[in-house]
């Protein structure tokens, strides 16, 4: 079977490499000329479904639940399993019992123990949340690295592909998010910063809880880190704006000093595509399988939406019903 | 029934649209309880022009009246403009006028709210103030053409409840024929139920309901809270006693004392 898989972000890379361990000779086309540049290139790379359960809804979790096992599996060396560390200043310890009361997969760790598993935040914080089952990844390598993968795997992967052809291939998967043409889907703008320091060691991701702005860190490898991100319904790509930047940068200072002196050495705004419910879909459209709606969960949901979409291109029942669909008919009636 | 700006609602619940799980929890939560005008925020949505246009007809599609709001205008331009943008992209009048001025309590700056609430109804707007429970304030807002007050009772998202009974009912007494609405505070629904005991004409309230674990059933307590401390207030409470009084008369008892 030929399949031709459209936009090389993580949805269609990650699809690719289902539906090519599958035995389909597989093609991905992409507009833009390399692989950055997409909504995937700015994210934060956090596999953290317990995390996420505090503003996203069941279906999130039960779909990223294995998504560190994906990522390991497929790009070994790229995940990182150190867990989640979440903290909030005393002022807003109010806010930790709040997340606390949302999500589960966490145990309360106080003062001393936040200074062991994060030295440099000794004395910073009185008590957080550990999440120690959560893994993170650097979104621009494991991107890369799922490229060399599919690459070596005989996948052919075009770029600056404007108007791929459609004949010669039996399915074609869309995998553009925002570029696609759906009326259901809107864009939720996302801003981040990459600041470098090496005045600050951190392990795992850090998620400081704020009433207003709240914020995380994710480190990246020579000591830079990845400062996002924010949530504003707007489709706009344009730069980071002055407010945004202020805001992320008050609260990496509020969560470590040090980043006061860090060098921004990036800013970046990608734009997430997302349906009205904030979930994901696999749909079948004729001999085209739609992958979208992936919102702010595009490395956490990206295995499972992949798998989806490969099983219905193999097993052609276009009328498989997803899980989350009976999950949100039953919540409704 | 009751009416602003010569517009019957239905419902004396204002709900504000942020902070929601996702688009379809809020419309679902907006039916669950109800209310018959949502706010809306442009500030933050305007990055890039009509960037935010899918969100806001998103908003339009709940069939509800929409009151834009100029939420985080920390200046009396900021906040006519943002009044403007709003009049246009919503096709409304209506506009609930927010100047903020302290950033960490989101009090309101009651100087710059009263000079941009006399721009704003001499521009054609019907201006929904956030304001303090301040009367001198509010005598100067009504001053300014401002046809309804929203008086907070508890800073905006601090779910502290009323705070100042006193100033609440103060208010409710010096200004018995304005359209009072409790903007900002309420955490749960009791407190809502609480306001409305005193006679307030509305409530309005946005985090309690978003981020509550389940929005929607959240937005129906809301709703019956709100609906429960209007009927009691025209329904004529009983004053507090010392004494006990036994619902079951004692005439006729062999012992009366």
């Amino acid at each position: 079977m030929r399949v031709l898989v459209k936009g090389a972000g993580v949805a269609g890379l990650t699809v690719a490499f289902e539906l090519a361990t599958r035995g389909a000779a597989v093609t991905v086309a992409e507009t833009r000329h390399s692989l950055g540049g997409n909504a995937s290139w700015f994210a934060g790379g956090m596999l953290a479904p317990w995390c996420e359960r505090e503003s996203a809804e069941q279906p999130v979790f039960d779909l990223g639940r294995n998504a560190a096992d994906w990522w390991d599996a497929v790009t070994p060396g790229q995940v990182t399993r150190t867990g989640t560390l979440v903290v909030a200043a005393p002022r807003d310890v109010g806010e930790l019992e709040r997340f606390a009361s949302r999500t589960s997969g966490h145990r309360r760790v106080d003062e001393n123990t936040i200074a062991l598993l994060e030295p440099d935040l000794a004395g910073r914080f009185r008590s957080g949340l550990l999440f120690p089952d959560e893994a993170h990844l650097d979104p621009r390598r494991a991107i890369t690295a799922l490229h060399d993968k599919l690459a070596a795997m005989g996948v052919e992967l075009r770029f600056e592909a404007d108007a791929p052809t459609v004949s010669g291939f039996d399915r074609q998967i869309d995998c553009t998010g925002m570029a696609a043409v759906d009326d259901r889907l809107r864009g939720v703008r996302g801003e981040m910063l990459i600041l470098h320091t090496p005045d600050v060691s951190l392990s795992r991701p850090v998620r400081l809880l704020h009433p207003r702005f709240p914020l995380y860190v994710v480190p990246r490898t020579d000591h830079r880190f990845m400062i996002g991100a924010t949530m504003i319904e707007s489709q706009s790509t344009g730069p980071v704006t002055a407010r945004s930047m202020m805001e992320l940068l008050g609260a990496a200072y509020a969560l470590h000093p040090a980043f006061g002196e860090a060098g921004i050495i990036e800013t970046g705004a990608g734009v997430r595509p997302a349906f009205p419910d904030n979930l994901p879909r696999v749909e079948a459209h004729g001999s085209t399988v739609v992958i979208n709606g992936l919102y702010r969960h595009g490395f956490l949901l990206a295995p499972a939406m992949a798998r989806q979409a490969a099983e219905l291109v193999f097993n052609q029942d276009g009328t498989k019903e997803l899980a989350h669909e009976t999950d949100r008919q039953r919540r409704s009636d | 029934m009751f009416e602003l700006f010569g517009t019957s609602l239905p419902s004396r619940l204002l709900l504000g649209t942020a902070q929601y799980p996702s688009p379809a929890i809020l419309a679902d939560a907006v039916k669950a309880s109800g209310t018959s005008v949502v706010t809306v925020a442009l500030r933050r949505e305007m990055a890039g022009g009509r960037a935010g246009e899918k969100f806001w007809s998103l908003i339009r599609s709940l069939g509800t009246r929409i009151l834009p709001n100029t939420a985080g205008c920390h200046s009396v331009k900021e906040a006519v403009t943002t009044a403007k943008m709003a009049r246009e992209v919503f096709g409304t009048s209506w506009i609930k006028l927010e100047v903020i001025g302290n950033h960490d309590t989101l009090q309101p700056d009651v100087f710059g709210l009263v000079e941009a609430a006399r721009i704003l109804c001499e521009d054609g707007f019907s201006v929904f103030p956030y304001t303090t429970d301040d009367l001198v304030v509010a005598e100067r807002l009504l001053e300014a053409g401002c046809q309804v007050l929203m008086p907070w009772c508890a800073p905006i998202g601090s779910a502290l409840g009323p705070v100042n009974m006193t100033a609440l009912r103060s208010m409710r007494g010096h200004f018995p024929g304005v359209p009072l609405i409790v903007d900002a505070g309420l955490g749960r629904p009791s407190h809502a139920a609480t306001v409305m005991e005193l006679g307030f004409d509305a409530v309005l309230l946005n985090t309690a309901i978003a981020k509550a674990a389940d929005p929607v059933s959240m937005a129906r307590a809301f709703g019956k809270a709100v609906d429960a401390g209007r009927e009691a207030f025209c329904s004529g409470m009983l004053e507090p006693r010392d004494v006990a009084v036994p619902s079951t008369p004692t005439i006729g008892r062999a012992v009366f004392s």
